[in-house]
C-alpha cells in the first residue's frame, strides 16, 4: 500500500513539474515576445495587433496567425507583400525577418498567438529550427 | 355654424394639409440645399456648413462635379460589379437620391473635361464621351488611351489630371519606399541611380485624345516624386502641383540617427509646383521636418546635415508633418467661399500608420492661402476636422477626394465607409 501511495505522489508530482514550467514557460515566451514584438512588430501592426486599413494586415484572429504554424514562422522568415487577409488586399511590404534568432521567432509569434484576443498554441524553438531552410 | 362645427371642419382641413405633405416625398424643396445641425460630424471655420450628401458609397477615391451638378465618384472595390457610381439630386435638397453605377474598372482617379469624363484603373487611364444630356448613356463603351502602367501593388493608384492644352498627366507610384536594393529591409543600400525611376516615382504627360498610349507615346514630365495621390492644375498660372506621399520607417531603420518621435514626424509631406523636367529629389533626398531642411536620405549616405546634391533638386513650397498621407488636392476657384480662398488649395489627408506607438494623425482636410503668382502666401490650416471620430487610431472616416460643385461649394469624400460630405459657406 505504501508502495502505492509513495508511486501515486511521485507521479503527481512530476505532473506538477511537467506542467508549472510548460504555464510560466508560455508566459515567459509571451513577454519575451511582446520585446520582439515593440521592436519590429509594432509598427506597422500597431499596439492592439489591428493592422492599418489596406497597408498592413491585421493579426488578430485570421488564419495567417491561428493556423498553420509552419507558414506563419515561414511569413516572419521571408516577408510578404500583396497578400489578402479576411477578403481584404493589404500592399505594404513585409521584409525577411531572418535576422532574428529561432528564439526570437518563436517567442514573438507565441506572443502573437496569444495577445490581441487570440488563444492558439505556444510556437517552439524547435518548431522554427525546423522552418529554417538547411544552410 | 356652429362654434363646433367650424372647428371641426378647420381641423380636418389641417390634418388633410399635413397629411398631403407628410405623403409628398418627391417634393421639389425650395429652399436649397441646408447644412445639418452638427455640420455632418465634422468642424469647420465659422460660416461654413457641412451636409451628408451620401453614404455607403463604396470605396470612394477621388471624386468630380459635373456642371450639371451630377457627382461621379471612383471606386476603389468594385460595388455591385461596378467601379463608377453617379449620384444625383433629383430634388434639391443637396443630397444625392439617385445612384447609377458602371464601368468594371476598379481604380482612383476621376475628372471631366470638355465633355469627356476620364477614370483610371492601376494600370490604365479610359475615358467616356458624354452625350448631349451631359451624362455618360446607358451602356457606353470607354476608350482606352492610356494602358500598360505600372501595377506591383504598392503605390499603385494612378490619380491625374489635365491641361487646358489636350494633355493628360498621371501619376506612377514608386512601388518601394526608398528603392532600396531590398526594399524596407533594414540595413539595404540605396540603389543609385534607381532603377525604379525609368518607369515610375513621377508624373507621366499623355495626350488626352490618342489610344492605347504607353510608356513609349508618354513624356516622363517630372520625376523623383515617390508616390503623388494629389495633383492639380492650377489653371490660375497654368502649372501642375502635386502633393508628394513622403518615404516611411526612419526611425524604425535608423533609431541611432531619429528619435520614435522624430520618425513619426519626418520626413515631411511635400506640396510641389512642378515644371517639364523637375526632379524632386526621391529617393536620394527627404526633406526634414525638424531640421526644415531638404537632405540626403540615409540610404544614400545621409546623416540628417549632408544635403548632398538635394540643393539642386526642385524644392517643394509646402512642408507637412510626415505620413499624414495627403490623397487629394484641389485648387478653388468658385464664388461661394470667402476672398481668401479663392486659388488656394485644399487638400485632403487620408490619415497616417506610420506614426505607431505614437498617436494616429491628419484625417483632416488643410487650407493653403495662395498669391497671385501661385504661390502659397500664408501658413497652412486645418479646414475640415473630425473625421477620424473618438478614436484617432481607428478613424471612422478618411478623406480621399475633393471636388467642386458648379455652385463653388466644396465636397469630400471618404474611402473608409463611402461618405461624402457637401461644404457650403453663407454671408
Amino acid at each position: 500500500m505504501k508502495l502505492i501511495v509513495g508511486i501515486f505522489c511521485l507521479l503527481a508530482l512530476s505532473l506538477c513539474a511537467f506542467t508549472l514550467p510548460q504555464q510560466s514557460g508560455l508566459k515567459a515566451s509571451k513577454d519575451r515576445g511582446k520585446i520582439v514584438y515593440d521592436t519590429y512588430c509594432l509598427a506597422c501592426h500597431m499596439q492592439d495587433g489591428g493592422g492599418a486599413p489596406r497597408m498592413n494586415p491585421p493579426l488578430i484572429k485570421t488564419k495567417f496567425v491561428l493556423g498553420d504554424k509552419k507558414k506563419l514562422i515561414g511569413i516572419v522568415m521571408n516577408g510578404l507583400s500583396g497578400v489578402e487577409v479576411e477578403g481584404e488586399d493589404y500592399s505594404n511590404v513585409m521584409a525577411p525577418h531572418n535576422f532574428l534568432t529561432d528564439q526570437q521567432i518563436a517567442d514573438v509569434l507565441t506572443y502573437v498567438r496569444n495577445s490581441f484576443g487570440n488563444k492558439a498554441s505556444a510556437v517552439t524553438v524547435a518548431e522554427v529550427k525546423a522552418a529554417r531552410p538547411k544552410k | 355654424m356652429s362654434i363646433f362645427r367650424q372647428s371641426f371642419y378647420c381641423l380636418m382641413a389641417c390634418l388633410l394639409t399635413l397629411s398631403a405633405c407628410a405623403g409628398d416625398t418627391t417634393k421639389v424643396a425650395t429652399n436649397g440645399p441646408v447644412p445639418d445641425p452638427d455640420n455632418g460630424g465634422i468642424k469647420l471655420p465659422a460660416g461654413f456648413g457641412g451636409q451628408i450628401v451620401a453614404d455607403k458609397v463604396g470605396r470612394v477615391r477621388h471624386i468630380f462635379v459635373n456642371s450639371n451638378g451630377d457627382l461621379y465618384a471612383k471606386l476603389e472595390k468594385l460595388k455591385d460589379g461596378k467601379g463608377i457610381v453617379r449620384l444625383r439630386d433629383k430634388n434639391g435638397d443637396g443630397k444625392f437620391d439617385e445612384t447609377v453605377g458602371f464601368g468594371n474598372f476598379i481604380g482612383t482617379g476621376m475628372a471631366i473635361k470638355n465633355g469627356y469624363l476620364y477614370a483610371s484603373s492601376n494600370t490604365e487611364v479610359f475615358r467616356y464621351k458624354l452625350d448631349e444630356k451631359n451624362e455618360v448613356p446607358d451602356g457606353a463603351q470607354p476608350e482606352k488611351i492610356i494602358t500598360g502602367l505600372w501595377d506591383h501593388h504598392q503605390h499603385e493608384a494612378k490619380p491625374f489630371t489635365l491641361d487646358n492644352n489636350g494633355n493628360i498627366y498621371v501619376t506612377i507610384g514608386a512601388p518601394s519606399n526608398c528603392c532600396q536594393v531590398q526594399d524596407r529591409v533594414k540595413g539595404s543600400p540605396g540603389q543609385s541611380p534607381c532603377p525604379i525611376l525609368d518607369s515610375a516615382g513621377g508624373i507621366w504627360q499623355f495626350k488626352v485624345d490618342k489610344t492605347n498610349q504607353s510608356y513609349a507615346e508618354g513624356v516622363r514630365y517630372a520625376t523623383g516624386l515617390r508616390n503623388v495621390m494629389g495633383l492639380d492644375w492650377n489653371t490660375a498660372v497654368n502649372s501642375l502641383y502635386v502633393t508628394q506621399h513622403g518615404r516611411d520607417q526612419l526611425f524604425q531603420f535608423y533609431p541611432e540617427m531619429y528619435s520614435q518621435k522624430e520618425g513619426a514626424e519626418n520626413p515631411s509631406e511635400e506640396m510641389f509646383k512642378v515644371k517639364l523636367g523637375s526632379d524632386c529629389g526621391w529617393p536620394y533626398c527627404y526633406y526634414d521636418y525638424t531640421k526644415k531642411q531638404k537632405v540626403l536620405n540615409p540610404e544614400y549616405g545621409g546623416d540628417r546635415t549632408k544635403a548632398g546634391d538635394c540643393g539642386s533638386k526642385e524644392q517643394s513650397i509646402v512642408q507637412f508633418p510626415g505620413h499624414l498621407a495627403p490623397n487629394d488636392l484641389l485648387f478653388y476657384t468658385g464664388d461661394m467661399f470667402p476672398e481668401k480662398y479663392k486659388n488656394g488649395a485644399f487638400i485632403a489627408f487620408h490619415g497616417s500608420w506610420n506614426r505607431a506607438p505614437e498617436p494616429q494623425a491628419g484625417f483632416f482636410v488643410v487650407f493653403v492661402p495662395f498669391g497671385k503668382d501661385g504661390m502659397p502666401n500664408g501658413n497652412w490650416d486645418v479646414f475640415a476636422d473630425g473625421f477620424a471620430g473618438a478614436d484617432i487610431n481607428k478613424a471612422a472616416y478618411r478623406p480621399c477626394g475633393l471636388a467642386q460643385g458648379p455652385d463653388g461649394s466644396l465636397y469630400i469624400s471618404d474611402d473608409n465607409q463611402g461618405r461624402i460630405w457637401r461644404i457650403t459657406y453663407k454671408k
